[in-house]
């Protein structure tokens, strides 16, 4: 048997993920988290008198601080299984990634341990998201040109 | 040749110890720990519990003492073996550590076994451990880290298992052993397992009929370690393209552990897999008097997995014979 025909066995025998599915969960409880941050930018501007700007700092860092504890608590891996991208997507799901790597190193020390090794998984995040703003920057300003 | 055939080894006892997830699952066993740290501080410090827990029960029920056991040989699935040589440095045995990811228990049989040959020792221990979250920790992600996981991926099964083996008579007689061969079938999936080990398994199967003359129904029962639910519709598929045999006697460890209802996907994986179902399922029930024993072990390094390279495997086999 050559590796051809084994895939053909492989790909038979695998189970299908229930994309669609997983999708629109995502897309539902991702709209929700969407509506719900709003309503949380209204009631800082309204309370607090914030700019817009202002409110939009203030409401995600109630969302990161959220993701955290929640994930120190260690329940934010089980809402994931329910609400799948949803979470994982915004901004809580890049806390998410700190926080959990950080909890696993924590026995490790301080430098070697959490210092190293909190961005693991984060550190593509801001690498490519500095990247493709720097990029993103230079085509507006050849637009506005 | 690959095989061996042993003239005077037996499996004389074992100890074994479980986790939460295994304890709610189909076996019953009698030792078990209710969470992941048991008052441990890292999760690694409780694999080295877990496997000291068995080894001294293990000694204890046999009345021996450390200096009484003539070697021991073990490994588990953290880098560098770290439970297995954390655990002995605190006891006074000769100790080979071994590596096949989750064959190493049936590699370890065979080595203490041919030990046990040569007269020198007077009897061996075999011993392994796993820890769900210290290896989701080396090969996947963070353990609070909620990656989503398919339905195809395996749930390290948490637990560990001594194996007294001599030359003394029991019921249980290790027959003969086959050593497998390291097998590659382009899969790159991490996650599919049973689809890295089915081959590796299946050549060690048929190199063992081969070796020492025999049909696949000589065998009451042949157990292989971790294949999962897709490993196992795999092998099945695989015999009979490949070779036009209909895999009747077949049952896969991995999926004996765990009920529909835990959230393991595939089933279960991981060095114990097998000898928990095997001495606290098959061995229990009575039923088959052949059996043989396929440790699958995926030798996947997460280096490799990330410069895009296959996932090789491979399958150790060990024949009982239990007498009534």
């Amino acid at each position: 048997m050559n590796k051809e025909q084994y895939g053909k066995i492989v790909k038979k025998n695998t189970p299908k993920e229930d994309r669609f599915l997983n999708a629109l969960k995502a897309f539902i409880f991702g709209g929700l988290f969407g509506v719900l941050a709003e309503l949380i930018m209204q009631f800082l501007r309204r309370l607090f008198n914030l700019t817009v700007l202002d409110a939009t700092v203030w409401m995600m860092i109630i969302f990161i601080f959220f993701a955290c504890l929640l994930t120190a608590l260690g329940v934010f891996d089980k809402i994931t299984t329910f609400l799948k991208a949803a979470i994982i997507i915004p901004i809580t799901g890049f806390a998410h990634s700190v926080t959990s790597a950080a909890l696993d190193y924590k026995q490790d020390g301080l430098i070697q341990g959490v210092g190293s090794n909190c961005f693991k998984m984060a550190g593509s995040v801001i690498l490519y998201g500095v990247i493709s703003a720097f990029i993103l920057v230079i085509i507006g300003v050849i637009i506005n040109v | 040749m690959s095989s061996i055939l042993f003239k005077n080894v037996y499996l004389n006892d074992e100890a074994t110890i479980v986790g939460p997830y295994e304890k709610n699952g189909q076996i019953s066993f009698n030792n078990y720990l209710s969470d992941f740290y048991d008052n441990e501080k890292t999760f690694e410090d409780m694999e080295i519990k877990m496997q000291r827990n068995v080894l001294d029960n293990l000694l204890f029920k046999n009345n021996m003492h450390p200096e009484d056991v003539g070697i021991i040989v073990g490994g588990d699935l953290m880098n560098q073996i770290t439970a297995t040589s954390y655990n002995l440095r605190d006891y006074d045995i000769p100790f080979l550590g071994i590596y096949s990811a989750c064959a190493s228990f049936v590699e370890s049989v065979i080595v203490a076994s041919n030990l046990l040959e040569t007269k020198f020792f007077r009897s061996a221990v075999a011993i392994t451990s796993s820890h769900n979250l210290t290896s989701e920790k080396q090969f996947r992600f963070p353990v609070e880290y909620g990656a989503l996981k398919p339905k195809r991926s395996t749930f390290t099964a948490t637990g560990a298992v001594a194996t007294l083996l001599s030359n003394k008579e029991s019921k249980i007689k290790v027959e003969s052993a086959t050593i497998g061969k390291v097998v590659d079938f382009g899969i790159k999936d991490t996650f599919n397992m049973g689809a890295v080990m089915a081959p590796a398994a299946a050549k060690t199967i048929l190199n063992h009929l081969q070796d020492l003359k025999r049909n696949i129904n000589y065998y009451d029962l042949i157990l292989t370690g971790d294949l999962g639910k897709v490993g196992t519709a795999i092998l099945s598929d695989f015999f009979e393209q490949n070779n036009k045999i209909k895999l009747r006697n077949h049952l896969d460890a991995g999926t004996q552990i765990y009920t529909n209802e835990q959230e393991t996907f595939a089933g279960a994986s991981g060095p114990v897999a097998l000898p928990l179902v095997l001495f606290n399922k098959i061995l229990k029930q009575k039923k088959y008097k052949k059996i043989l024993v396929v440790g699958t072990g995926s030798l996947h390094s997460p280096v490799m997995c990330n410069q895009k390279h296959t996932i090789p495997a491979i399958a150790h086999a060990i024949s009982l014979e239990v007498r009534p």
